[in-house]
């Protein structure tokens, strides 16, 4: 993987500094999260077949950082990467934050959000379909697992999170 | 008036779980192989996942069909014929067959177990129905989607089997059963590989302008402005330039799917059995909301109330719909 070049990335002044925290903070909280999904969720990675390897980059437009994940069962990666160090993924999937976790949690129809134009893909469009695929054959909220995790505080997050964007956790015309 | 079942689709063992949740009267799926059309990566059921899929459907009532519905190439017919000796193994109800070997082997071989005919048969007359009625005892036959309401009221005269008809989803070309156009430009094909525009040949392309072109095997086959709604990356609904064109337009079919459900009255009026919605490749969410809104809806209607019908225009491709040919033949 080689990093993106610096001129596709645009920058606010004192974003970078934040991003690298952000990240720092966020990285033990992202590791066991993955973890966990994975112990309890094993069948996701058949779903993923050759693609268990393939770098994701996962794009949530207003954070200062993107996420990154190789969903390899012998060596999970799951971390918070400033953008301008971004690794050049096999598949990028970018979208608001809470629309990306809505589709993880099958509150939202991820071709929906992709004929809307909410939802981007660039790269391995079949790397993609499967990640899609296998996250959508699990059962119950990854959101509500994850948060749930740390507790009480955990569950308060996710509740500011929901109150900050509330366009994304509206239910849909169709809901 | 007819059962008006409403038969729903899962590309996974939780969209199963989901779509019996919200009110299926019975579920299709498919294996992970070319048995069936929607042979996506990453989707479908294995043996295992089916049995427990037949066990939880059944348990609540609802009815499975597994989808044989491509054509075995020659010399590969075994793939087929295994896969409906596994599906009469774990007790589904119901198969959903377009090739005549497979139609024919299932009826020799588990003649208790029922024959659906699938649209990639497309099978529009009832000379063609009666045929596959008499030759292989089928059940039920899925209406390729170029009728309109007064000749299936017809047809349903004239056949005897019952009928199904799509109310819901992906709206590709009138030739079910007959397009090579992904053939054409991968080397796979949609009736007897089970995919159209594999995954693996499709590729989105972001302009520094915000537009984006979906390309398939390398050929650009739309390209869409920053504001504009985008489709599937299927041949059929591709913008091309021509001579008298030369600004590009959809030259066979547009992003659009078929939402049939002011239409409901009228089809159970004229006979139509079972209501199929589209959409093994989509996601829970899809099938919980369109699931839900049609069970609602046909409930009304069975209860001679107004159906109150949900507006489904979010999960519509290109955000775009059409009652097609069931209105007019003008449709395209
Ligand atoms: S190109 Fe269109 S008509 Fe042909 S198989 Fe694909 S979706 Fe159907």
């Amino acid at each position: 993987m080689t990093p993106t070049s610096e001129s596709t990335v645009r920058l606010r002044p004192g974003e970078g500094a934040i991003a690298r925290l952000a990240c720092l903070v966020l990285q033990p909280a992202l590791t066991r999260v993955v973890r966990r999904v994975a112990a309890r969720h094993p069948s996701l990675f058949a779903r993923l077949g050759p693609h268990q390897t393939t770098d994701f980059l996962i794009d949530p437009v207003e954070l200062p950082f993107a996420l990154h994940l190789r969903p390899d069962p012998q060596a999970l990666v799951f971390r918070a990467v400033p953008r301008e160090s971004a690794p050049q993924a096999g598949a990028t999937i970018r979208g608001r934050f809470l629309l990306l976790l809505e589709l993880i949690d099958a509150e939202q129809d991820g071709d929906a959000a992709f004929f809307s134009r909410d939802l981007e893909v660039s790269g391995d469009t079949e790397a993609v379909v499967r990640l899609r695929n296998a996250l959508d054959d699990m059962d119950g909220s990854l959101a509500e697992e994850a948060s749930a995790m740390f507790g009480a505080p955990g569950r308060a997050v996710l509740a500011r999170l929901r109150r900050a964007y509330p366009d994304a956790t509206k239910p849909r015309e169709y809901a | 008036m007819s059962l008006a079942e409403l038969i729903c689709p899962a590309g996974t063992p939780a969209a199963l779980r989901t779509a019996v949740d919200a009110g299926a009267d019975a579920v299709y799926c498919g294996f992970q192989d070319a048995t069936n059309a929607r042979n996506f990566p990453g989707l479908n059921f294995t043996p295992d996942e089916l049995a427990e899929a037949v066990a939880y459907a059944h348990a609540r009532g609802t009815k499975l069909l597994l989808a044989l519905n491509t054509y075995p190439p020659a010399g590969k017919v075994d793939l087929w014929r295994q896969a409906a000796d596994t599906g009469a193994r774990l007790g589904v109800d119901s198969f959903i067959v377009a090739d005549m070997g497979v139609a024919d082997y299932i009826a020799r071989t588990y003649p208790g177990i029922r024959l659906h005919l699938s649209v990639q048969a497309a099978a529009s007359s009832p000379e063609a129905i009666r045929y596959y009625c008499e030759n292989f005892g089928v059940k039920r036959v899925v209406l390729p989607r170029i009728l309109t309401i007064p000749e299936i009221r017809q047809i349903r005269r004239e056949i005897p089997c019952e009928i199904e008809t799509f109310i819901f989803g992906n709206h590709g070309l009138m030739v079910e059963g007959r397009c090579s156009l992904t053939n054409y430009l991968t080397g796979q094909s949609t009736n007897m590989d089970g995919v159209c525009s594999p995954a693996s040949d499709v590729e989105y392309v972001r302009d520094a302008d915000g537009s984006m072109s979906s390309q398939l095997a390398g050929f650009t086959i739309d390209r869409f402005g920053p504001e504009e709604k985008t489709g599937y990356p299927t041949i059929c609904k591709g913008r091309y330039a021509a001579p008298h064109r030369p600004e590009g337009y959809y030259a066979f079919e547009e992003p659009i799917s078929l939402n049939l459900s002011r239409l409901l009255p009228d089809l159970i009026e004229a006979g139509v059995h079972a209501f199929k919605i589209e959409g093994r490749q989509r996601s829970k969410s899809y099938v919980r909301g369109v699931v839900r809104a049609f069970r609602a809806a046909v409930d009304d209607i069975k209860a001679g109330r107004e159906a109150n019908i949900a507006d489904l225009i979010a999960l519509t491709e290109g955000q775009k719909q059409t009652q097609g040919a069931f209105e007019t033949k003008k449709w395209r």
